[in-house]
């Protein structure tokens, strides 16, 4: 009896550190901790409530990126300027942008554009410029980027199969060859 | 009975009504060929394979157009810039092609700007959905 509540206290104090472990891991990151709060007990890090707009308009080109993935004053600047995305246009209408823009403002990551970014500068436009994209993607090099099946470090589910879940984590990675 | 046959063959019509609304690119042809001030039938799958194989050059000097992200077989798959895989363009492959007149508005307005560095003209859009619904690849 001891022994089955001890092995239950194991395995209990287990999850608790894996699921501690995984909510920490990648910390798009904030101040808050509001990145616990929606990604860390949940696979996915696609909020709970997205709207359908969301995931066809951004998933319409690329992973629809979550939106804890870069700052409220980064998507308020990617918002501003479809027009002109990454050398494409990708504007919506009015409506559509507005549904949109208050999402990714309500979910978005911390203030300083995840864990380790410099405050006072530029709110960063790409999620590849962020310091925990840099520092989960060291490893990885640049002729690995432009492997023919990848491309470039937008195309998220290349390696992460279940990106367009919203599941990043490490034990769903496969990079093609 | 007879009353039966009225509602049934009234559903049809009205089935039939919105289906030619909704459902086939037809309605928006007929809408870019009065704009444009021309018939139906006076839109061209030549002019509309033409225009999908137009090669521009961009600001950084690469040769762009519609083949940069579709491929330059209508019948194959195509991948935006970032990656993601794009459906077949022809309709004999990907039958929901041109069914959903916002979309196809909402992706002339994008690529015209951005391959052509201007919008396209009613003809042209006309022409190109002709071609790319009639294509057999």
């Amino acid at each position: 009896m001891k022994d089955s509540v001890k092995g239950m206290l194991v395995v209990a104090g287990s999850v608790i550190a894996a699921v501690g472990l995984f909510a920490t891991g990648p910390s798009w990151g904030d101040d808050e901790g509001r990145g616990e709060e929606h990604g860390g007990m949940r696979a996915s890090r696609v909020p709970v409530g997205a709207p359908a707009s969301w995931k066809t308009e951004c998933g319409s080109c690329h992973v629809p990126y979550p939106p804890a993935m870069l700052p409220a004053q980064s998507w308020a600047r990617i918002m501003a300027g479809l027009d002109r995305h990454f050398g494409e246009n990708a504007s919506l209408p009015p409506a559509v942008a507005a549904e949109i823009g208050r999402f990714l403002a309500a979910e978005a990551g911390g203030p300083r554009g995840g864990e380790g970014g410099k405050a006072g500068t530029e709110p960063p436009l790409r999620i590849t410029e962020t310091p925990w994209f840099r520092r989960e993607h060291r490893e990885i090099g640049d002729a690995v980027w432009r492997r023919a099946a990848i491309g470039s470090p937008a195309n998220c589910s290349a390696c992460h199969r279940q990106a367009e879940q919203g599941i990043f984590n490490e034990h769903g990675v496969k990079i093609p060859k | 009975m007879g009353r039966l046959k009225g509602a049934v063959l009234g559903g049809l019509m009205v089935w039939g009504l919105t289906g030619w609304a909704a459902g086939g690119p037809e309605g928006q042809l007929q809408g870019w060929a009065r704009e444009a001030g021309i018939p139906v039938s006076a839109f061209s799958a030549a002019r509309g394979e033409a225009l999908y194989r137009q090669e521009r050059t961009s600001a950084q000097g690469a040769a762009i157009g519609c083949f940069s992200c579709h491929t330059k077989d209508p019948g194959q798959p195509g991948r935006t810039r970032a990656g993601k895989t794009i459906e077949p363009m022809a309709s004999a492959v990907t039958p929901t092609r041109f069914t959903d007149p916002a979309k196809t508005e909402k992706w002339f307005s994008r690529n015209c700007q951005d391959v052509l560095g201007r919008a396209c003209t009613p003809e042209e859009k006309g022409d190109f959905v002709t071609w790319l619904t009639r294509v057999k690849p």
